[in-house]
């Protein structure tokens, strides 16, 4: 009876937890389809105006462009970097690892503000303000961690007898890590990949500082339009956004939902 | 079907191997010839160095100091990959992602077989270890049992000159091991190569080998035959550790052991302090006042009989002290009872005098097994 009662009011509890967290940024879904040129809700007209405003208009379709091509550059640099890290971190013993195994989160824990403004400071010395490789240095050190805590997950959960047992049967170090290691750690990568192109396509802070008006990412864009114009074109790139990042984390939920099956 | 002489020489000398930070070595200078065609079994307890022993030969391992030939070129310095040595290990380490059959294609495939050769020769691997048409299912599809089956299969598919076992059966239940065993049996007979066998298991040890070595602290104790080392054992740890044994500690002169509490006729061997061996299916049971037999008799009560199906195994305290342990054919004889006096009687040339090195391994109490 008591378990009944339990169960039913941690399921409420639940509920509304996900409400509160979730209620506020659905509500930017009804007001991109708004026929009206407000933020008014509920809208009192339906229309897809402002998707098209999104795709057409050029400030908001090169911001969009930017972010992609932005976040594949970063995915695929971090990604490389992080699980080559991840294989030092998880294959060696040295003195100091557990230090520099909390460098590699540190970009994790330092606060963004903090982080931005060293990037800010550095960047200007370097004259990398405003420029691609900028903008890929900046986001590849924030993707970094993701990639090194999800490949270090798996590397951690794999049985190296396997990596004997390929060398007995004649496979090199190489052989053995393209052929056998890798496609079982795969997951794990993936995983990590997909955190990376989220961090990157959503990050706002650092960017804010090192953008220039002629390289501004997504989320930079948008900010510009919330604090300089009333343009409900956001909450169509706001959804677009949330369906790009949804649509991601889903898929490395189920990643690592067949990692564990395996 | 290839011949015996398919299989390759391995010689280990001085082989040595200190873990770094460890006291003492794993691998103490030991030196083993295994002979070509040979089943070859590293028997001992766990720490006593086989493992470790049949690592570096496979090239798992870094050796610390000595010589590691195959067939007289010395492969120390080889890494693992070209060696050309079939393994198999107790968890089978099977490739998770792979089907049964892209497992034992795996070793061909890093050879550049050609892809017609592969799979012919793939399903004649799959053929020999009975799992034919299992080929396309997931190692986790299969037991364990087939799974260790697929194992062999793709230890021996690239046709290495020596396959190395390491517990192969230890993680299968009792009845999978014993047909397992067969199996292992069948394919060094029908494959003709040498086989070296990691196990801690005696029993496995005797039924399955050639010729045993004996593990013990990092050295090699004896090496020869199951019967010599049942029969002969050169040591107390050998005797104890392979079948049970009834042991007597004491001092030979002239012919008699003195144990202290009683004197015993003793074979010949070593002098001074020695353990006599006796093996539990050497010893009789007679009625106390009953016609003397001729050897060592000496008077006992019965602590427990243990039904074993084609045996029992009786359990005696001697009247001067000390356990031991008879085993006598069911049927045979009317059984004793528990607390029954006995007379335990053996000839004298039925033991085995060894020297009276250390005391047996904790976890193998003499005559209680």
């Amino acid at each position: 009876m008591r378990s009944v009662r339990l169960r039913r009011a941690l399921v409420a509890i639940g509920v509304l937890i996900g409400a509160w967290l979730l209620v506020p940024t659905l509500i930017v879904i009804p007001i991109s389809f708004s026929g009206e040129d407000s933020f008014a809700f509920p809208p009192s007209s339906w229309s897809m105006r402002h998707y098209a405003t999104f795709f057409t208009e050029p400030s908001w379709l090169n911001a969009l462009l930017v972010s992609v091509q932005l976040a594949v550059i970063v995915t695929v640099v971090a990604t490389v970097l992080g699980t080559a890290a991840a294989f030092a971190l998880s294959r060696t013993a040295f003195h100091g690892k557990g230090a520099v195994n909390g460098l590699f989160l540190a970009p994790l824990i330092v606060p963004g503000i903090v982080v931005a403004v060293a990037v800010y400071a550095a960047f200007l010395q370097w004259g990398l303000i405003g420029t691609p490789t900028g903008f890929v240095l900046a986001h590849t050190v924030l993707a970094i961690p993701f990639v090194t805590v999800n490949v270090g997950a798996a590397l951690g959960g794999f049985d190296r007898t396997l990596e004997r047992a390929a060398a007995g049967l004649g496979a090199s170090s190489l052989a053995t890590f393209r052929s056998v290691t890798l496609p079982l750690i795969m997951p794990g990568v993936l995983s990590g990949a997909v955190f990376a192109f989220v961090t990157s396509f959503d990050e706002v802070v650092v960017s804010l500082f090192i953008q220039s008006p002629q390289l501004q990412t997504l989320p930079v864009r948008m900010f510009t339009s919330v604090t300089n114009e009333v343009d409900p074109t956001i909450a169509a790139a706001s959804t677009v956004v949330i369906t790009v990042t949804t649509a991601l984390l889903a898929l490395a939920t189920a990643l690592r939902r067949n990692r564990r099956h395996a | 079907m290839p011949d015996t002489a398919t299989g390759a020489r391995i010689e280990v000398e001085g082989l040595t191997k200190l873990f770094p930070g460890a006291a003492a070595p794993a691998v103490d200078g030991i030196d083993l010839e295994i002979r070509p065609g040979e089943f070859m079994t590293l028997l001992g307890p766990s720490g006593s160095g086989k493992t470790t022993t049949l690592n570096m030969i496979a090239g798992f391992e870094s050796i610390s100091a000595g010589r590691i030939a195959l067939d007289g070129g010395d492969i120390a310095q080889l890494p693992a990959y070209k060696r050309n040595l079939g393994m198999v290990f107790q968890n089978y380490a099977l490739f998770p992602h792979m089907t049964a059959a892209e497992n034992v294609a795996f070793p061909l495939k890093q050879r550049k077989v050609a892809k017609t050769e592969i799979a012919r020769r793939v399903s004649e691997a799959l053929e020999l270890v009975h799992l034919g048409g299992h080929g396309e299912r997931l190692p986790s599809q299969l037991s364990g049992g087939q799974q260790q089956r697929v194992a062999l299969a793709r230890a021996v598919v690239f046709e290495p000159r020596a396959l190395l076992l390491d517990e192969p059966l230890g993680a299968l239940d009792k009845k999978l091991r014993e047909s397992l065993q067969l199996e292992i049996s069948r394919l060094h007979r029908e494959l003709g190569i040498t086989f070296v066998f990691v196990t801690h298991d005696q029993d496995e040890a005797l039924a399955l080998s050639d010729r045993i070595a004996v593990f013990r602290d990092g050295r090699i104790e004896q090496a020869g035959t199951p019967a010599d080392l049942y029969e002969t054992p050169s040591s107390r740890f050998v005797a104890t550790f392979l079948g049970d044994s009834n042991v007597f500690t004491g001092r030979v002169r002239d012919g008699l052991l003195d144990t202290g509490w009683c004197s015993l006729r003793a074979p010949g061997g070593p002098e001074g302090a020695v353990a006599l061996v006796v093996r539990p299916e050497h010893l009789r049971l007679a009625v106390p006042g009953g016609p003397r037999a001729e050897g060592n008799v000496l008077s006992a009560t019965v602590t427990d009989v243990v039904y074993q199906g084609a045996f029992r195994r009786v359990l005696v305290r001697f009247d001067g002290g000390g356990s031991g342990q008879v085993r006598e054919a069911a049927g045979v004889s009317r059984s004793v009872s528990v607390g029954e006096r006995v007379e335990v009687c053996w000839s004298e040339d039925a033991g085995v005098l060894v020297p009276d090195g250390a005391e047996p391994p904790a976890n193998q109490p003499v005559g209680a097994r």
